[in-house]
């Protein structure tokens, strides 16, 4: 080792090349040497026969690990760039990533459903709108698009009645907190969980043997037939319905329940000075007054209903007339396999919430924020 | 207050109206805590079923309600759990004294196949998020400002749209049925609400916070990595929350892009949509199957519910 530091003038030109081709060398190793190990944990995973608990940490470490090391490898590359090209390559690192993924992940697939949809099941022929007319002619699919509305309707309309409902109560008693957290404790429960869940509280058996699901243990004791509730057209729709309001009537809820405090107490007061009664402080002042976050509410349990697919895909796989759109979508794709029809049916959704995606835009276009 | 309010109004119609409506008042919040207990109890009967259901004996399940269940308090067990978690087979005497060997429904398994689709899908998309969140609020570049237009317009979009195209792009480069396959895919479909949610955090960090370090010479990488990320943990925290409950109660997406690894690796919804599949009447098996697909989140609601609440209102628009 020299006493001093090395510094280029006391190189010769050879030595400075050496150096450039080292410095080079050693810039390349460490990004090849990044890649190549995340590529070799790929296919430690994919082919792996290792304890499940390994793999499990593994691919953990392997997953978020490189995500972060790239990130530092790509900063590490550009920081070896003239400054002039660092800084404008960076805002790349930053945003490009995020960019490229919602490119290929979400742009790009709406043209190409878009795309595919005008094709057949192979995805081979031009077949014009036919996909189309199946979707709006084919009487599964009506059924699903009257389901659909129905779960869009009630759904919606049910949710945020008993979570505006259950808000207003709750604000009036003293055990506010405890009744809150039951009402929610749902939203942390899966679809097919909710699933299993509810098939138990409609569990059927013939007259004469024990019931033992709940509801059909309530109708006999009343000296009733059992139901079997689930293929009970047309209801059986409302009692898939009936899982959603239990699971998103918490949702609704809690976000009503901040607005309704929001509502200034001395308005409240007048009222009951003037001898409103309660009924008419909620109608005429409470529920004007949150009606902004009413709409938020429905608008995000509206998007909810239109792509639900657990529900009828764990209680009734769309059997009995319980077909809804995204059921159907999936059936298409995975069971007849016919990638026209499937994209058809996304594009049917999507054209749906366009209109959110419009008032979002112009939400967003009023807040001055760049 | 309300009350006070309105009592001193009636003051002057003497005692016996102020008593009168003071015991209005208090009849009518009596008959309302009611009310509220009636649809608290009504809210709650059917995850107390399945949790009671689980922990009975497969006998009596079949023989009688689980709210029965008080009169055995004896006969409680274990047992369904044992079954279900492991992937071995697993045997029982049954009522009429035979010997009966099921295979185990590897719910462990499952268990962890969830933890590790999930755990990535929850910090790639923050961390990818948080990097774009700090370039569209802080740096300049040409088209920042329809770049980020186009991600508030993709912020609702079905993810339905993305399947049958990213499925057949999977198919041809070999990440179908492979974890990193679903991670990016729910980092996809995470990443149009997750980069909204951190801009407007990151984007409201004063600028003499951010100024002071390029003083010091911080690069960019630098001042994000070590100030801004630290500053932004609230508004991280409450997107992961959401995208945990999000991904862990994900049905769709691990039915597309994980079918193709067979058993080995499902996770724990399409593990307990099978279930619901074979073993149609074995409640005891199913309600504690279901029981330990909750496990996770209620946990997590219960140890952490103010964040909870929070990460799911921030995030209740998703696509």
């Amino acid at each position: 080792m020299p006493e001093k530091p090395l510094t280029k003038d006391q190189l010769s030109p050879g030595q400075q090349a050496m150096m450039g081709i080292l410095r080079a060398a050693v810039a390349l190793f460490i990004p090849l040497a990044t890649f190549a190990g995340l590529y070799g944990g790929f296919i430690f995973l994919r082919d792996s026969g290792a304890p499940q608990l390994i793999i499990t940490a593994v691919a953990i470490v392997w997953g978020v690990g490189g995500v972060a090391a790239l990130y530092l490898v790509v900063n590490y590359l550009i920081q070896k760039l003239p400054s002039a090209w660092e800084k404008r390559i960076t805002p790349f690192l930053f945003v490009g990533p995020a960019i490229a993924i919602l490119t290929w992940y979400l742009f790009l697939p709406t043209f190409r459903s878009l795309y595919l949809s005008f094709f057949d099941k192979f995805s081979r022929a031009f077949v014009g709108l036919e996909n189309y007319a199946y979707v709006f002619t084919d009487r599964t699919m009506l059924t699903a698009f009257v389901n659909n509305v129905y779960w869009l309707v009630f759904g919606t309309g049910f949710c945020v009645v008993f979570g505006l409902l259950i808000a207003l109560l709750a604000d009036r008693v003293s055990f506010e907190k405890t009744a809150k957290s039951l009402i929610f404790l749902p939203m942390a429960i899966s679809f097919v969980g909710a699933g299993v869940i509810w098939k138990f509280m409609y569990a059927f058996r013939p007259e004469g043997t024990a019931q033992i699901g709940l509801l059909n243990a309530v109708v006999t004791m009343f000296g009733s037939d059992p139901v079997n509730w689930l293929t009970l057209r047309p209801w059986n729709t409302f009692f898939l319905i009936a899982i959603l309001v239990w699971l998103q009537t918490g949702f609704a809820m809690v976000i009503l329940s901040a607005a309704i405090k929001q509502v200034p107490s001395t308005l409240l007061e007048a009222a009951r000075i003037d001898g409103a009664k309660e009924l008419r402080i909620v109608f005429q002042i409470i529920i004007p007054y949150i009606k902004s976050t009413i709409v938020t509410v429905s608008t995000t349990i509206l998007l909810l209903t239109l792509k639900v697919f657990d529900i009828v895909f764990a209680m009734t796989n769309g059997l009995f007339g319980t077909e809804v759109l995204a059921s159907q979508q999936y059936k298409q794709m995975f069971k007849f396999l016919h990638y026209g029809r499937g994209s058809a049916i996304s594009i049917v959704i999507l054209i749906a919430v366009t209109p959110v995606i419009w008032y979002n835009l112009r939400q967003f276009g009023k807040r001055e924020v760049f | 207050m309300a009350d006070a309010a309105a009592v001193t109004l009636h003051k002057a119609a003497g005692p016996s109206r102020k008593k009168s409506y003071a015991n209005a008042r208090k009849r009518q919040k009596i008959i309302i805590s009611i009310i509220l207990l009636v649809i608290c109890i009504i809210w709650t009967l059917p995850t107390l079923g399945v949790l009671i259901t689980s922990f009975r004996d497969r006998d009596e399940v079949s023989r009688s309600g689980w709210w029965t269940a008080g009169r055995e308090l004896s006969a409680l067990t274990f047992e369904n759990y044992k079954q279900v978690l492991g992937g071995k087979p697993f045997s029982y005497t049954n009522a009429s004294g035979d010997v009966v060997t099921e295979r185990g429904d590897n719910m462990m398994g499952a268990f962890l196949n969830s933890l590790t689709v999930t755990v990535p899908s929850v910090i790639i998309p923050i961390l990818i998020a948080a990097f774009a969140a700090y370039g569209f609020a802080w740096l300049d570049f040409p088209g920042r400002k329809v770049l980020f237009v186009a991600i508030v317009a993709i912020l609702v979009v079905p993810l339905q749209i993305a399947l049958i195209p990213i499925l057949r792009d999977y198919q041809r480069i070999g990440l179908n049925g492979t974890f990193l396959g679903i991670w990016m895919a729910h980092t996809g479909f995470g990443l149009p609400l997750a980069t909204y949610l951190l801009f407007n955090y990151i984007s409201t960090i004063p600028r003499s916070t951010l100024e002071s370090a390029f003083i010091d010479g911080a690069s960019h990488f630098t001042t994000f990595v070590r100030l801004v990320l630290p500053l932004s943990v609230p508004a991280l925290a409450s997107f992961a929350i959401f995208q945990f409950i999000w991904v862990w109660n994900d049905l769709l997406v691990a039915l597309v892009f994980m079918s193709g690894s067979g058993e080995k690796y499902q996770v724990m919804t399409q593990r307990l949509l099978n279930m619901i599949g074979t073993r149609g009447q074995d409640w005891h098996l199913l309600t504690a199957g279901a029981f330990i697909s909750l496990i996770l989140p209620l946990i997590t609601f219960f140890s952490l519910q103010r964040y909870f609440v929070r990460g799911l209102m921030a995030g209740s628009v998703k696509g």
